[in-house]
């Protein structure tokens, strides 16, 4: 193993320090904030339309089965009810719900209606429209609508529906298992063949529900054969597409807004039904309908996430080298394939490697059909299901050989000087540097120290024990050049589409077709803009999320707003100074190799004073009195980019973890992570992100689980019960930034979006294994509930004793350590109050 | 969600509201700061014909010392019995507990009385209304606390009687005090919580009043700790011992937050902590 001293790795990756004087590298506040914050803005439920009328859906309250009779009559009677219509009532113009990843070419796709017609399969599942007057009669008008269900048997448990006559979700199908995929590198059988180490564990990545701020909503308005729809969506320009497909309604008369929009993390990268039903009502009735949500209507009708069952076998040498990695997967599709439900596990088929070198992989996938709802993408999307695997692995083979869980991953990681690498999945990383990323993050870690503290308090026997937990990851992200996308089958490409106006003011237009739903676009490519331009920031305006402005776009996912869509923008950007410079060349009557831009004005070489600035071109452009011969009137430019190869953006993530192990409690003590997604535009941004990231990657190790019974009733249908942290459970984090340039975009930059929660689950598992390892304990399933971690520790005092040194059961007097901590939190981080507050 | 149709009143006297209540004919509900009651009606777990709002009872408002006992108007929010000067002299367990309950939002609108009302046995307040033995002063009658909580969410109140407020007695002055909360998030309800008072002697306990939230359907008391450390030592080790008793007579639920068994486990060293918080061990 090479060693290279740390501080010359780290010199070479330390952030540039930002130019004073440019817009890219600025911490700019948000623009766009103050409105969304307050909500004085065009959410889409604060639209109101002349004559609008209000949508609510009947929904399924079993998981299984047979629509017998539906009446709606009484419904419909009710005061302010203008129409009830059911799954039969619409068969004829609802379609089916489009799934565009057909990951195999026998992969089982079932008929979608967005309202059931003859058969219920989840619960949440729409069994009926109702729409009035206004929301409350809609509402009533529900309870109204007599529906008999004839129950089937609910199929709840993946293990069991694949098994050789199992309850059947899709009878006509004849089997669960939509599909099954497989990835193989390398010789599996000769890594295996005789490995000294062979660790084999089955890890569940729970099922989530994602909970952006903002449910869903809809609007729709038809005025002759012309359609608008607003949604609470990350995908317009898609959605547009898809609902054009699935209703006949040409493209072309159909435009499709997502106003602003309220966080979405993969749950609204989506063809919901309900979009496509508030379209159908607008045309059969001839007014608009708005439809919105209720936080335990969404719970059980957005998609859901990860819910996966893993079984990983890795083999390795005694020095802790890895030989191979063997994945096996099932998938939890829920009842229905959705947009992309299929292909979401299989974006971590290139990750379970991470950032390691090994000399075979296999990756085995089936996706598999339960009465529940359907899962899609969920922030990270497959990569943290593959992320976790990998670290909590790597934790486990360092306890196996008995090193230091970092000194496994040097070993294998793929060091600075590798660059570009072709990974055993067959992706090409193009740069990062592990070893930087990782010494920055122990120092500000303090490392030794708490290991040192660990060591104390194992000695002590103390009832609150410390553990610290790595995560070193990587992410395949700036979804995606075209031809991959192609290899894989997905339905589309994965370009990106700016344009760029230059008003006669000399102000500017920019529009793009990534649809910022929260990330703040409005704000980063203003200064992206700004400085290519050479104009000042706030004459940029950035235009998004509408068809009718924004017509070509493949929307924000999969972290790749900035990766691709900020490059189409750098890109449009030049070709308006290519014009502008044919244009400022001849105002200045001197030949257009002598024209040098910079700041923003254009000036001939060697004769100071002669310049013109870009708004003045443009002005001049605007009167079109003088121009170029064959020039046209308009230095406007657009640019679609296809990136050449996804970005990846790594880190090392520290998190210290206490375990009360008398309760099972978790505080986080605390968490370091150190980024590297390239070049920054802006690096409050870039904070924002990492820290939502970090907690929703946190909330999936310790709080979040979408829990069905046996008869696949959810029951976590509220947020009482579904628990999102929030800032009182989570600890400061220490953020910082390793930077290793992206080398296959102009920009040099890497996606942020998804780096935090990919990163932090298996940091935080780690540390409250690493807590409890010398119990015996190794391992706690997702989400670590105290009572999971309690559960854990009884099971193994109940098993063997634990090893000496090591606190006993009951010992250390039962009372935590409580001293010097007053209040609440008293050293066990459990809220308790301790006098008048 | 959204509640179905519902009319609302808010009567200035407390004899109209008793009256609208009667009228309503088991159909009426009292609303305070509407912090439980609201959240049933949008999920359409309840559907009252007529809310009778009491904020305007003057007969609600206000912490008064009656001497031997504080009286406590129901309306009072929980923001307000945090800084009460009166109950921080003389019952800061219940300032100690009622800090601990959601957020500021709903700390600024949910009142001490509809608290005790739901009779919710996560909620933090019975336990410590049990705990001190605390009287509920309604509109016809004064119910000891032991007699309220008869049931999950259901307490003694009859559908045309209104909660004027809850007495505390002084008694506990200068007590040690406690709440030991166990939540899985800062917003979330007690899995279990133990609301403790100790009164020290020369060292030792001479005795102590312990109240478990979320153990059963209603408040516990905890009776057979209460008498294990009554005249013993103060020390963690006989907390602890004492505390092996707290879960006896209870009935926890199993819910996704904790199964029964995991809440018996946590009564004891929960107890056992409280307990040596209260008594300064
Ligand atoms: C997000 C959230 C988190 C919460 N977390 C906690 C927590 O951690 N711990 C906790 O203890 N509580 C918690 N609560 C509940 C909170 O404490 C409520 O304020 C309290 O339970 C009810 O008080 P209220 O004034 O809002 O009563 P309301 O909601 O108005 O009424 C509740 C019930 O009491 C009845 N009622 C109210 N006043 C009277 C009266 N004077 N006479 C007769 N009947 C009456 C009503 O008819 C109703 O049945 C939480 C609430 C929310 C919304």
């Amino acid at each position: 193993m090479s060693e290279i001293a740390p501080e010359a790795v780290a010199e070479q990756v330390t952030p540039s320090a930002p130019d004073a004087t440019a817009e890219v590298g600025r911490a700019r506040r948000r623009t766009e904030d103050a409105r969304l914050i307050t909500g004085r803005t065009n959410w889409t439920d604060n639209i109101q339309l002349p004559g609008m009328l209000h949508v609510a859906f009947l929904r399924s309250p079993i998981s299984h089965a047979r629509i017998a009779r539906i009446d709606a009559d009484a419904a419909r009677a009710r005061p302010g009810v203008i129409a009830v219509l059911t799954g039969a009532d619409l068969a004829g113009e609802q379609g089916s719900l489009p799934c565009a990843w057909p990951v195999t070419e026998d992969m089982v796709l079932p008929d979608h209606p967005p309202v059931a017609v003859d058969e219920v399969r989840y619960v949440g599942e729409p069994v009926a429209v109702v729409v009035a007057r206004d929301r409350y009669a809609a509402v009533d008008a529900l309870e109204a609508v007599d529906v008999d269900y004839e129950a089937l048997p609910a199929v709840v448990d993946m293990e069991r529906a694949i098994e050789e006559g199992a309850d059947l979700v899709h009878a006509g199908e004849g089997t669960n298992k939509s599909y099954t995929w497989v990835f193989e590198a390398g010789d599996l059988d000769a890594a295996f063949r005789d490995a000294p180490v062979v660790i084999e564990r089955r890890y569940v990545q729970q099922r989530l529900i994602p909970t952006a701020m903002e449910p869903r909503a809809v609007v729709c308005s038809a005025v002759g054969d012309e359609y608008t729809l607003w949604s609470a969506t990350q995908i317009p320009h898609i959605l547009r597409l898809m609902l054009a497909t699935v209703t006949g309604i040409p493209e072309h008369r159909l435009r499709v807004i997502a106003p602003d929009v309220g966080g979405g993390f993969g749950s609204k990268l989506q063809v919901y039904g309900e979009e496509v039903v508030c379209l159908l009502l607008a045309r059969r009735l001839g007014r608009p309908v708005k439809w919105t949500e209720s936080r335990s209507e969404g719970n059980m009708a957005v998609h859901h996430g990860r819910d996966q069952i893993q079984r990983l076998s890795l083999a390795a040498d005694r020095d802790g080298r890895i030989r191979g990695l063997k994945v096996d997967l099932l998938a939890d599709m829920g009842a229905y394939l959705m947009l992309v439900t299929p292909g979401i596990p299989l974006l971590g088929a290139f990750m379970f490697n991470g950032i390691y070198k090994m000399d075979a992989y296999s990756f085995t996938c089936t996706g598999v059909f339960t009465n529940k709802t359907p899962t899609d993408a969920y922030r990270g999307a497959g990569r943290p299901e593959a992320t976790f695997a990998i670290e909590r692995l790597m934790d486990e083979l360092a306890n196996e050989l008995g090193l230091d869980p970092l000194d496994v991953r040097r070993r294998n990681w793929i060091r600075h000087e590798e660059f570009p690498y072709d990974t055993i999945a067959g992706l090409t990383y193009d740069s990062g540097n592990y070893e930087a990323a990782t010494e920055k993050a122990l120092r500000l870690f303090e490392y030794d120290k708490l290991r040192a503290e660990q060591a104390d308090r194992r000695d002590r026997g103390d009832p609150v024990q410390l553990g610290i937990g790595v995560s070193t990851f990587t992410e395949m992200c700036g979804l995606a050049p075209s031809r991959v996308l192609g290899s894989l089958s997905y339905g589309a490409g994965g370009w990106e589409h700016a344009s760029v106006r230059v008003l006669p003011s000399g102000k500017v237009e920019v529009v793009t077709g990534s649809s910022a739903h929260g990330q703040g676009h409005e704000t980063a490519w203003a200064q992206i803009a700004a400085d290519r331009l050479g104009v000042p920031f706030e004459d940029v305006r950035v235009l998004h999320g509408d068809t009718g402005i924004s017509p070509k776009g493949m929307d924000t996912y999969g972290s790749r707003s900035l990766a691709v869509g900020g490059v189409a923008l750098f890109n449009a950007c030049d070709k308006v100074i290519d014009k502008a410079r044919r244009m400022a060349a001849h105002l200045l009557e001197a030949d257009e190799g002598d024209i040098e831009f910079s700041g923003g004005s254009f000036a001939v070489k060697g004769v100071p004073g002669q310049a013109r600035t870009l708004q003045e071109v443009a002005l001049a452009a605007f009167a079109a009195h003088d121009l170029p011969k064959g020039f046209e009137p308009s230095l406007d430019s657009e640019a679609t980019h296809d990136p050449e190869n996804f970005s990846f953006p790594h880190g090392t993530h520290l998190c210290a973890a206490e375990v009360d192990t008398e309760t099972g409690f978790v505080r986080i003590r605390s968490y370091v992570a150190v980024d590297d997604v390239g070049k920054v535009v802006n690096p409050l941004i870039v904070e924002g992100q990492v820290h939502g990231g970090l907690a929703q990657g946190i909330a999936q190790a310790l709080y979040e689980e979408a829990v069905y019974d046996e008869d696949g009733n959810l029951t976590t249908t509220t947020m009482a019960d579904y628990l999102v942290p929030s800032a009182a459970d989570l600890p400061t984090f220490t953020t910082d930034r390793t930077e290793t340039p992206a080398t296959t975009n102009p920009l040099g930059v890497k996606g942020v979006g998804e780096a935090g929660t990919i990163a932090s689950t298996p940091a935080v598992v780690n540390a409250i294994v690493d807590a409890l390892r010398p119990y015996g304990v190794d391992d706690v399933p997702m989400p670590c509930t105290p009572e999971r971690v309690w559960r854990a520790l009884t099971a193994v005092r109940r098993g063997s004793a634990p090893p000496g040194g090591a606190p006993g059961p009951g010992a250390g007097g039962g009372l935590g350590s409580t001293e010097g901590t007053p209040g609440p939190g008293a050293g066990s981080g459990l809220g308790s109050a301790g006098g008048a507050a | 969600m959204i509640p179905a149709i519902f009319d609302y009143v808010r009567p200035s006297s407390l004899s109209d509201a008793v009256a609208a209540l009667r009228e309503a004919d088991e159909e009426g509900k009292v609303i305070a700061g509407g912090q439980s009651l609201l959240p049933l009606l949008r999920l359409r777990l309840a559907y009252p014909e007529v809310l009778v709002d009491v904020s305007g009872l003057p007969e609600l408002r206000g912490v008064r010392d009656d001497g031997d006992s504080l009286l406590i108007g129901a309306m009072t929010t929980h923001y307000e019995v945090i800084r009460d000067p009166l109950i921080q002299a003389h019952a800061p367990l219940l300032a100690a507990a009622t800090a601990t309950v959601a957020d500021p939002a709903v700390r600024h609108r949910g009142t001490i009385g509809g608290s005790l009302a739901h009779a919710d046995p996560a909620g933090d307040l019975p336990a410590v209304a049990l705990a001190m033995d605390g009287v509920f002063v309604t509109s016809a009658r004064e119910i000891p606390a032991r007699d309220f909580f008869t049931d999950y969410l259901t307490s003694a109140l009859e559908p045309d009687e209104i909660l004027l407020g809850v007495r505390l007695p002084k008694a506990y002055t200068g007590w040690g005090f406690h709440y030991e909360k166990f939540h899985r998030t800062a917003q979330a309800w007690a899995v279990v919580g133990v609301a403790c008072l100790v009164r020290r002697t020369n060292g030792e306990v001479a005795e102590a009043r312990v109240g478990l939230t979320n153990m059963g359907p209603t408040p516990v008391r905890a009776y057979a700790v209460e008498t294990a450390v009554a005249d013993g030592p103060a020390s963690r080790q006989a907390f602890q011992a004492a505390a092996q008793d707290a879960p006896d007579g209870t009935s926890p639920p199993s819910d996704l937050h904790g199964s029964a068994e995991y809440r018996r486990h946590l009564a004891q060293v929960l107890t056992a902590r409280a307990l040596a918080a209260a008594a300064g061990a």
